[in-house]
């Protein structure tokens, strides 16, 4: 029955799930006080395999704090992530999870260690997790990986000071494929890069997802960048989602009226609807995590805010069919 | 007369490995009231071509001779920093891209604001600080007598950088450098700062060079665009006519690499190749090692810049070719270019 039972669910599984995930970091008040710094307040989503969820967000929003507390590079506050449907919480549950899930960084500059060649860097994760049995084996698979992301076999040997920053994240994106994963956090993989070198990196997570069936979360605040590779977008808010629905309907019809002036902020290179473009001004500043407002965090900025937005956080609600958003007064905000 | 005329203007680096061109001969002029975006990625030498007007180059940075700007007839180059001290602020202000490291950290906003204001007119403290409120209410910052008492790090990035547009307009320039003045913000935070900059220049009616490598944010703004790449000017024109009628391969490819909203599911159309190395340029033109329409010719020789139309101008030897298919050029070198000529026409067209 049990054996039945979880055949028949197989399916529906998402391959990553997360349950109200909380992230908080203690700040140093003080005079022996501290104050929890909410960086991630109850946030859920799913991602199938081999698609990607598009996470995007002003600074501060926690976007950041998401994918490292996903793959445990911070222990969560509180919360559930599931792996295939199986919890990820325990010291061994983790290990496990990590051979399976990797992480690739926006900084092509700092992730790469300045004193270990690119086989060394891409042959890091094998090591670590045992995953070859002898050097010649290790060595064919950092070259098969190098194949993978368009690097000349020659450069092996090479340190990563001698790429330029293009090449660099290529090297970064090899790392993270060597485990063989499933899933790959990737956060601002593109922001460093010029716009000429961002399309050859972009097309490569593509390409990779084709050919491998990878899911990817996908951070970052280019939101052309975002819009183009994501099938699903989350936006976040001051530590919590305020909207998910599938990528062309989030751009032609946000809901929520923080998205709204997000997605009109976006400058569209194209002059002619540049100029017709209506914007949503926003007034304000983001407020300090620290001290964020009671309710619905963007309440402050919001200029449909009532009473009610102070008193009590609006619930994540389906509005249409795979359309979530968070607002109290969805029907005057549209 | 245009307010700025850049004629034939050459800045190079003197390093140990070599001379870097950074800027190599490039010239346009700047119309009053006039938004000129400049776009290049990263070494492409706009930000190198604002420090060369403003002349704040570092030390190992030397304007060769040949090379002249001209502020409202005025010769800048050799001018001599007294008459340059006169220009930085008053004529011409500059904002940088990071905020917090063009303010000082020590001294309150409004210290900084009055010193400027004092510097450049002959306002007493009074004075001064009365303008400095004012200035801080026409870039919209929230509570200017308050933040008059505060430090740079108690502000936001959004209102740094309304202080420093402040300080920078607060001797009413008539041109104002932004080099990349909202790549540090956040997208709703850059919506607002662009909106501010263009009501103060309709407001005040001066002219702005905006240095950018987003597209993005040229579209929205600029009235002409200088396209850079590696030191050189490909082509420029009004903001239609590059968008709209790109006359050079690699403006071209730029505006092909960027995702839009429709793309999803579709391959993005990259620049093949890395950024070029400035130690190590090529013959000819710059871009041609990483140009899908490269000829022969490309890489023997640079292209002129040659008129498009009235509001046009692009260097590209593509044009040239086309000219010559259309019969409007007359090829007027030897039998023997012309031979190539035609060989490369039939290597383009295979492609």
């Amino acid at each position: 029955m049990n054996e039945l039972e979880k055949n028949m669910e197989a399916p529906n599984t998402p391959l990553i799930e997360v349950k109200d995930l909380k992230q908080y970091f203690n700040i140093n008040m003080g005079l022996l006080r501290s104050k929890p710094l909410k960086a991630v307040d109850g946030v859920s989503f799913y991602i199938n395999k081999g698609e990607t969820l598009g996470l995007v967000g002003e600074s501060g929003c926690g976007k950041t704090t998401v994918g490292r507390t996903l793959l445990h590079l911070y222990k969560p506050t509180g919360g559930q992530i599931l792996y295939r449907g199986n919890p990820v919480a325990t010291k061994s549950e983790v290990a496990e999870f990590r051979k399976k899930a990797a992480m690739v960084f926006q900084d092509p500059y700092s992730s790469l260690n300045p004193r270990m060649t690119v086989s060394d860097i891409i042959a890091e994760p094998l090591d670590v997790h045992k995953l070859y049995s002898n050097k010649e084996e290790r060595r064919q698979k950092v070259l098969e990986l190098m194949d993978h992301v368009g690097l000349n076999s020659e450069h092996a040997s090479r340190y990563a000071h001698e790429f330029s920053g293009g090449q660099r994240q290529r090297i970064g994106i090899a790392r993270s494929l060597a485990i063989s994963p499933d899933f790959i956090v990737c956060d601002e993989p593109v922001s460093a890069l010029d716009v000429s070198i961002q399309a050859q990196v972009v097309n490569m997570f593509d390409e990779l997802q084709d050919k491998m069936g990878l899911s990817y979360l996908f951070i970052a605040h280019d939101l052309l960048v975002v819009r183009h590779i994501s099938h699903r977008i989350a936006v976040m808010y001051l530590g919590k989602i305020v909207e998910m629905a599938d990528a062309a309907d989030i751009y032609e019809r946000p809901l929520h009226p923080y998205s709204k002036a997000l997605i009109s902020a976006v400058p569209i290179p194209d002059p002619k609807i540049a100029r017709a473009n209506q914007r949503i001004p926003l007034g304000g500043d983001i407020p300090s995590p620290l001290n964020a407002p009671s309710g619905c965090p963007f309440r402050t900025r919001c200029p449909y805010a009532t009473e009610q937005c102070a008193a009590e956080m609006p619930e994540f609600k389906e509005a249409s069919r795979g359309h979530f958003v968070a607002c109290h007064n969805m029907e005057q905000a549209n | 007369m245009s307010l700025l005329e850049v004629r034939n203007l050459r800045t190079s680096f003197f390093t140990d490995a070599g001379e870097v061109k950074a800027v190599n001969g490039i010239s346009f002029n700047l119309e009053r009231g006039k938004v000129l975006g400049i776009v290049g990625e990263s070494g492409s030498g706009k930000s190198v071509t604002a420090y060369s007007i403003m002349q704040i180059l570092a030390p190992t940075a030397k304007i060769l001779p040949g090379s002249s700007i001209k502020l409202d007839g005025q010769e800048l180059i050799g001018a001599g920093e007294k008459v340059m001290r006169k220009v930085r602020g008053n004529k011409i202000s500059i904002i940088f891209q990071d905020p917090m490291t063009s303010l000082n950290p020590t001294y309150t906003i409004g210290h900084q604001l009055m010193e400027a204001i004092r510097l450049h007119t002959n306002r007493n403290k009074k004075e001064a600080y009365d303008r400095a409120v004012e200035m801080l209410r026409l870039v919209n910052v929230n509570e200017p007598l308050k933040r008059m008492n505060q430090y740079p790090f108690e502000l936001s990035g959004g209102m740094r950088q309304r202080v420093v547009i402040a300080m920078a307009l607060a001797c009413e320039p008539d041109i104002l450098i932004a080099d990349e003045p909202t790549t540090a913000l956040d997208v709703t935070i850059q919506a607002q700062i662009l909106e501010l900059m263009n009501s103060l220049q309709k407001e005040l009616g001066m002219a702005i060079i905006m240095i950018t490598h987003d597209l993005g944010v040229v579209a929205q703004m600029c009235d002409e665009v200088i396209v850079m790449y590696a030191g050189s000017i490909c082509e420029q024109g009004t903001a239609d006519e590059i968008f709209y009628n790109s006359c050079h391969e690699y403006t071209k490819g730029l505006i092909r690499s960027i995702p839009t909203t429709t793309s999803f599911g579709q391959k993005l159309k990259p620049i093949t190749g890395t950024p070029i190395d400035l130690l190590n340029m090529p013959a000819g033109c710059p871009f041609a090692p990483r140009c899908e329409a490269a000829m022969k010719i490309c890489l023997r020789e640079r292209a002129e810049s040659e008129a498009i139309n009235e509001e046009h101008r692009a260097a590209c030897w593509m044009n040239i070719k086309k000219g010559i298919e259309d019969g409007t050029i007359q090829w007027k070198s030897s039998e023997d270019d012309q031979e190539t000529v035609s060989d490369e026409e039939g290597g383009a067209e295979n492609e």
